[in-house]
């Protein structure tokens, strides 16, 4: 038993340490899409080149990048996890390009929401539900996908309630109760996207494995 | 429905058309396109470009008034931001002033400490100065800093006018701004030759108020006239700023633009088989690239102006266009058969994916379309250049990119011509074209060891490309010469072009000469006709021509102040002036124009106003010259200014500067090159993945999915391995063990043969069972009857079979050394011996026959006729005499030949019943009766397995039946034989348990069970020195609650899969049942466990469950088939299995996930071995297939015979050597893999 338990363990040890990387890659992609998106958001305020530059890049509140990128590594991992356990791989697009595809679509969502004219708050919220499900449509079409981003979107709005209904901060012109009324559809944007970031780096688990069996 | 189909067809055949068009006329088609490009992109050269530099315009001062804020049609010449009044007018009064007469008592510092003194008393004149307004009035007041600039605060006016002047303590970074001209203008300097320090005093006003401004113009020029100014004061200008793109908005973009260059390269990277990857590549960039700018310019011609930031937008352009449909063109058109022509492989290929295009387009500019309807201006836009956009990103595709791809196809068939031919040369005979077509008869084979598969490393097609770029790079030098060169160059620029350095000196050298060279008259800068001799040619080599030719036609276009460095540089050197000149040059009108474009935005930013969207007037200079006498400039002297002695600090200050530019050489040089080795490094990263020799990092992921295996043109051709046939069986191969030395196999007549897996060469047999006991003699009698011999005519066979000449008695069976005794049945008439051997038509299966040899056959259909016919004609020599006719003979051999299979793993309760009739009927005859269903084979042991339920060991070189165990009734299904113990399934679902001992004496009873059948008395058996006993250890009932399936043992464990969806684990040692594996919802049909204890199951429910054979876990459970699984393999990093559905299909073994399928050919075999990590084989119709596991790629197939067409390969077994033993109909078939073996060694 001792002689083939020894892979086994080796196996479980790999995993773990695939695990944590994928956590770690994920993290930082939430951490970098977060403070970059957030720039988006309050780039209207800032002057011309200011000379605290590096300032304004951290502008918002120190916890906001850690928690974006620890909820992404908790989605991207979240994603592949429950592929597996429904027993339905996800196959469709599977490819780097494909997602960093998805990822400049989300950007670019972000960026109409910051910088584009609308007549008012419908019609943005609208338009950007509508690209949100795009988005779904176009690079993932799993019925799980659909559902997990609908409820983490749902949880994450009730969350920032919350949150600015305590005052830990607040929006300039909420339209829905404290918040803004596209804040779901960004969210379930960013769900999609970091799900298919982690169920592409998934795929790249065994690559890590076999290069460990490749060094010994 | 009809409809969709005729459109689909349409489509489909005005794409091939298309195809054979593009094809056909490249070059025609790629100057028209190219030419339809430009025209597109023509009105784009009316756009401003994009940046963010300021815009100018000029007005007049006498007649100027604030601009109003409507716009004004007529004014043609104004542009549209030139309304409203500006954030601010600038007056700036620049100053020179100069210490005269020079006197030779004065140090450095008193160049411009005093001038710079006189600062403050300009200042003072200015804010006092009125004139019906004061300034305070007019001027732009300024409140606190930007908050974080306060330790501007001292230099910087806050809480009242902004007025800007230069001070005594000046930092670096605010310099320029205080001084109003570029630094090194300003001459406040140690080393400032002239003499002459120039500043500007910067006056910010909100208001324009002409009579102010000339009443002050007038008061200062009064103060300080100006002698030889000629200043033009009649023109403002006002500078528009764009919208500030600072680094903070900067940052988006940037991203933006990470994620498309990442997507590009993720996207071109998926180009393959082409013959130039990065030429495709371009072309695809290209065909984006230039479908954007043609969209933007075909919206521009028909008076669409963009009004979007378009470097923002780009990115999400390209990405909604995107690279696929290029991509999916290019994979269409290289996965068509190569042996086509390339007109017709491009056209099939437009036409395979026509439909999918023409829908993906669809789909994109409905999407659009929904886009436009939003109804908000900037997303319409989007919208609108999207649209235009995907429409010439089509016209491009289709022109452009299909005649690239049909010109590098074309270059690719060329170059594989070229390839492949020395390659085919050194085969002996020459093999038609592709992989389909079936081989010519194999040649007689020589011998297998010539035989090699091409190396992985030669296999792979792109590996060599990119070594060929490394060896490239390391054959010719060029990363150390290109640092070389580099650094070279580098010194070069910066001796030449160091203040301090070679230019200056040359310069100096020729102004001196050169007859034109006194500037004095001023203007005329002396290196702007010098200086083009210089350049570029070898400095050195020029020093010795006579200056006096040199070129002296100096024009006049001294345009904006460019040159004035120049003339602080070389001029002083000219005439050592006592006494300082000041001119006033046309370069000093607009001396704001030097400073950086940035200057007056960090300006007013630092006051927290934007100018942004907004412009600022520029009024004209006032010049003030300020003379002072020496007195003057002693007085203000500081006290410590004379401590240093004045001569020896330029010398020592040039000493040190050359020093430090050396240093500065010596530094950037190898900065230089340590970043070009780095860059060359990065280089080598990307275009060689580290362990490209093992497993192709890139290629792992490749999907061969829909692709006919054969379809992919350029695998390597077909090389010439050919199997070495064991014949022997006349019947179809039942059972098939190896242990790696020996090989045992077990045809449908129920012989079992024992070959040599290293030779092929046929080591013993065990003709059709039937034994009895005989106690006279006390040995087996071997029941031959009159059909004793069997397979005479396969003379290739040492058999240990008697030939045809042991028909008449049994002494030459003992006479050639072999053990096995035969006892020939007298009752044999002699008539027969010219008879063909029938024997193994027969089948001896009785048990639900009446033993009646004039039945009728069981089954219908069935043809004897063939197999008869071909045992006839193998006989020889044949028999003169007429009687045993063909027609005859089929029907006078016992009619009980009902071809029985061993029952098929899927479907063996059907034969329960059956079965348990058949064990019944035989209890009370003869033990022969009965058929193996099982065979095992460890060391020189054969463990088979018979329907009535007994086990029988054989030694396999003797072939003589060493043991046999008839404990149980019921047939055994499935054996496992791992050292000294033997697991047999039954097929009730018990699992017995036996143990094999050795080295037992004689005495010992051998034959415990059977002891109904009193009929034959035990007797001691044969046998050489050992008796070999096998005893029931253990009886596990009920294992399962339906019949036993498969058996595998390995690492000390028996699985047991079973119809009743379980798998279970019991311990080898102590049969002991330690798991219960639930998971499936089908029988179990297949598993593989080996050494490190992986444990896999497939089910009849296309599942395939991974286990933890430590804890009884489920490890995965993924779904791969249609159908039952019908094989399994694991290798270190993959599970592979094939299915009902012909489906292979290869998994991650620690995610499992679905790396790739190949979709095999209907009625493939379900057979596979695993021969090394990367080497895959499957059985199918008469050959067997190797598979590169990396790449999903077929290496090579080959066909076993001839006449293979319908027998399919069913069993495959790896052994050791990495042969190949498969079963081919009655043949067995061995292939060896040399390459392989070699691996191995």
């Amino acid at each position: 038993a001792g002689k083939g338990g020894e892979p086994l363990i080796y196996i479980m040890y790999n995993r773990t340490t695939n695990l944590l990387i994928r956590g770690a890659l994920l993290f930082s992609v939430g951490v970098f899409l977060a403070l970059v998106l957030n720039l988006l958001q309050v780039q209207r305020n800032v002057t011309l080149f200011p000379p605290d530059v590096i300032s304004s890049i951290f502008s918002s509140a120190w916890w906001v990048p850690p928690c974006c990128g620890t909820a992404s590594a908790m989605i991207g991992l979240l994603y592949p996890c429950i592929d597996s356990h429904l027993g339905e791989p996800h196959k469709f697009k599977r490819e780097w390009s494909s997602v960093m595809r998805c990822v400049a679509v989300f950007v670019g969502i972000n960026h109409a929401s910051a910088k584009v004219d609308f007549a008012n708050n419908v019609q943005l919220s609208l338009t950007l539900a509508a690209l949100s499900v795009g988005l779904w449509w176009t690079f993932d079409r799993s019925r799980s996908g659909f559902g997990l981003g609908v409820s983490i979107a749902l949880l994450a709005t009730l969350a920032t309630q919350l949150l600015v209904y305590n005052g830990v901060f607040q929006y300039t012109s909420p339209d829905f109760l404290y918040i803004r009324s596209w804040l779901p559809c960004i969210f379930f944007a960013g769900v999609i996207t970091m799900g298919n970031i982690g169920r592409q780096l998934a795929l790249y688990e065994y690559k890590f494995i076999q290069e460990k069996t490749h060094q010994d | 429905m009809t409809l969709r189909e005729q459109l689909r067809e349409k489509i489909s055949a005005a794409f091939y058309r298309h195809g054979l068009l593009c094809a056909s006329y490249p070059v025609p088609i790629i100057l028209f396109t190219s030419a339809s490009i430009l025209t597109c992109c023509y009105p784009l050269l009316r756009l401003p470009l994009p940046g963010t530099g300021p815009v100018e315009f000029t007005t007049g001062v006498r007649d100027y008034s604030v601009p109003s804020h409507e716009p004004q049609g007529d004014l043609g010449e104004r542009p549209d931001w030139y309304r409203g009044p500006p954030v601010a007018y600038i007056q700036q009064v620049l100053v020179k002033a100069a210490v005269s007469p020079w006197d030779s008592s004065l140090v450095t510092v008193d160049v411009f400490r005093s001038p710079l003194g006189r600062a403050f008393s300009l200042l003072e004149e200015i804010r006092n100065h009125v004139h019906s307004d004061s300034l305070e009035t007019l001027c732009l007041q300024v409140t606190d800093l930007f908050p974080g600039l306060r330790r501007m605060q001292s230099v910087l006016p806050e809480h009242g006018c902004l007025l800007v002047s230069p001070g005594l303590h000046t930092s670096a970074t605010l310099r320029d701004l205080l001084f109003g001209v570029p630094g090194k203008y300003t001459g406040v300097s140690h080393y400032n030759k002239k003499k002459v320090v120039t500043y500007t005093m910067t006056l910010v006003l909100s208001r324009y108020d002409a009579r102010f401004l000339g009443s002050l113009r007038a008061r200062l020029k009064q103060l300080h006239p100006s002698a030889n100014c000629s200043l033009r004061d009649d023109h403002m200008v006002h500078v528009h700023f764009k919208e500030e793109i600072g680094i903070a908005e900067l940052i988006p973009l940037v991203t933006t633009y990470i994620i498309l260059f990442a997507y590009i390269y993720f996207s071109t990277r998926k180009i393959d088989m082409v013959k130039s990857k990065w030429g495709l590549a371009l072309a695809a960039v290209v065909t984006v690239l230039s479908s954007l700018l043609m969209s933007v310019g075909l919206c521009t011609l028909f008076g669409l102006t963009p009004t979007l930031n378009g470097g923002e937008i780009f990115p999400y352009l390209v990405v909604v266009i995107g690279l696929e449909n290029v991509l999916v063109l290019t994979k269409s058109v290289v996965s068509t058969p190569v042996d086509l022509e390339v007109k017709l492989r491009i056209a099939q290929g437009l036409s395979n994916e026509s439909w999918s295009i023409m829908k993906n387009m669809a789909t994109e500019l409905c999407i659009i379309l929904i886009g436009y309807f939003t109804l908000v201006p900037a997303i319409q836009e989007f919208c609108l250049f999207a649209v235009v956009g995907l429409v010439s990103d089509f016209f491009l595709q289709m022109f452009f990119f299909t005649t690239v791809l049909s010109i590098d196809i074309r270059r690719m068939e060329l170059a594989d011509l070229n390839r492949r031919l020395p390659a085919e040369a050194g085969l002996p005979p020459p093999k038609p074209g592709p992989l389909r077509t079936r081989e010519a008869p194999p040649p007689p084979r020589p011998s297998p060891h010539t035989i090699t598969l091409q190396t992985p490393a030669f296999r792979n097609l792109r590996l060599p490309k990119r070594l060929r770029v490394v060896y490239f790079l390391a054959r010719t030098r060029l990363a150390q010469r290109i640092i070389m060169v580099g650094t070279v160059i580098w010194i070069g620029i910066l001796v030449y072009t160091d203040p301090a350095g070679i230019r200056t000196y040359l310069a100096a050298q020729v102004s001196d000469q050169s007859p034109l060279g006194d500037p004095g008259g001023g203007g005329l800068p002396p290196h702007l006709g010098v200086a083009p001799v210089f350049r570029g040619g070898d400095p050195t080599s020029t020093l010795g021509i006579n200056p006096a030719p040199a070129p002296t036609p100096i024009p006049d276009n001294q345009s904006q102040g460019h040159h004035g460095s120049s003339r602080v540089g070389p001029l002083p050197e000219a005439p050592p002036p006592s006494v300082p000149q000041i001119t006033w040059g046309a370069e000093d009108e607009e001396g704001w124009r030097r400073l950086s474009f940035r200057h007056w935005p960090s300006l007013f930013s630092y006051y927290n106003i934007t100018l942004a969207k907004r412009y600022i007037s520029i009024l004209p200079v006032i010049p003030v010259t300020v003379h002072l006498s020496p007195q003057e400039a002693i007085e203000t002297r500081h006290p410590q200014d004379t401590k240093h002695p004045p001569p020896s600090i330029p010398k020592v200050a040039a000493d040190i500067q050359t020093d430090l530019t050396l240093y500065k050489v010596a530094a950037l040089g190898l900065a230089a090159g340590v970043l070009l080795v780095l860059l060359l490094f990065c280089l080598y990263r990307v275009l060689c993945p580290r362990n490209y020799g093992q497993n192709g990092v890139t290629h792992g992921r490749r999907r061969r999915g829909d692709l006919p295996c054969d379809d992919y043109g350029y695998s390597p051709p077909v090389s010439e391995i050919s199997p070495l046939l064991l014949r022997g069986h006349s019947m179809d191969i039942e059972c098939l063990a190896s242990d790696g030395m020996l090989l045992a196999s077990c045809c449908l007549a129920g012989q079992i043969r024992v070959w040599d897996a290293q030779t092929g060469d046929c080591l013993t047999v065990i003709p059709n069972h039937g034994l009895r006991r005989s106690s006279s003699s006390g040995c087996w009698e071997q029941r031959d009857g009159w059909e004793s011999v069997s397979g005479a005519a396969e003379t290739e066979c040492l058999g240990s079979e008697a030939h045809g000449s042991s028909i008449s008695g049994d002494g030459l069976s003992e006479g050639e050394g072999y053990p096995l005794r035969r006892r020939t049945a007298p009752s044999r008439p002699t008539l027969f011996t010219d008879q063909p051997d029938l024997t193994p038509l027969i089948d001896t299966n009785f048990a639900d026959q009446p033993p009646s040899h004039l039945c009728t056959p069981p089954r219908e259909g069935f043809d004897f006729g063939g197999l008869v016919e071909r045992a006839y004609m193998e006989h020889e020599p044949p028999s003169p005499s007429a009687y045993p006719s063909p027609s005859s003979a089929s029907s006078s051999p016992p009619s009980g030949a009902q071809l029985q299979r061993r029952p098929s793993l899927g479907d063996s309760s059907a034969f329960l019943t059956q079965d348990r009739a058949s064990t019944a009927g035989t209890q009370a005859t003869a033990d022969w009766e009965s058929s193996v269903w099982a065979m095992e084979l460890r060391g020189n042991l054969i463990a088979a397995g018979r329907s009535s339920g007994k086990l029988e060991l054989w030694d396999a070189v003797e072939g003589s039946l060493r043991c046999i165990n008839e404990d149980g009734v019921s047939g055994i299904t499935a054996l496992a034989f791992l050292n000294n113990r033997i697991v047999a399934a039954r097929l009730n679902g018990s699992l017995d348990f036996f143990t094999v001992e050795i080295n037992k004496p004689l005495g010992l009873l051998q034959y415990r069970g059977a002891p109904g059948r009193g009929s034959m008395p035990p007797s001691p058996c044969y046998s050489s020195e050992d008796v070999i006993s096998c005893q029931l250890t253990r009886s596990v009932q009920c294992a399962h609650q339906k019949p036993i399936t498969v058996l595998r043992a390995a690492a000390g464990r028996v699985v047991a899969g079973s119809q009743d969806h379980t798998v279970r684990v019991y311990r080898l040692e102590d049969s002991c049942c330690l798991f219960t594996l639930q998971g499936h919802s089908g029988g179990i049909t297949a598993i593989y466990i080996d050494q490190t204890m992986v444990l896999a199951s497939g089910g009849q429910d296309g599942a395939i469950c991974l286990w933890d054979v430590l804890t009884g876990s489920r490890v995965s459970h993924v779904y791969g088939h249609r159908g039952d699984v019908t094989s399994l393999v694991c290798t270190t990093s993959c599970v592979i299995s094939s299915g009902l559905d012909d489906l292979i299909c290869i998994w991650d073994r620690s995610t499992g996930i679905k790396l790739y399928s190949i979709q095999q050919e209907v009625g493939c075999g379900a057979s596979l071995g695993v021969i090394s990590e990367s080497l895959l084989v499957t059985g199918g119709q008469g050959c067997v297939s190797f598979w590169d596991l990396n790449f999903g790629d077929l290496l090579q197939t080959v066909y076993l015979g001839q006449s293979s067409d319908g027998q399919g390969v069913r069993q495959l077994l790896v052994l050791d050597n990495a042969a190949i033993i498969c079963d081919f109909g009655s043949e067995l078939s061995l292939v060896y893999v040399p390459s392989v073996l070699e691996k191995l060694d």
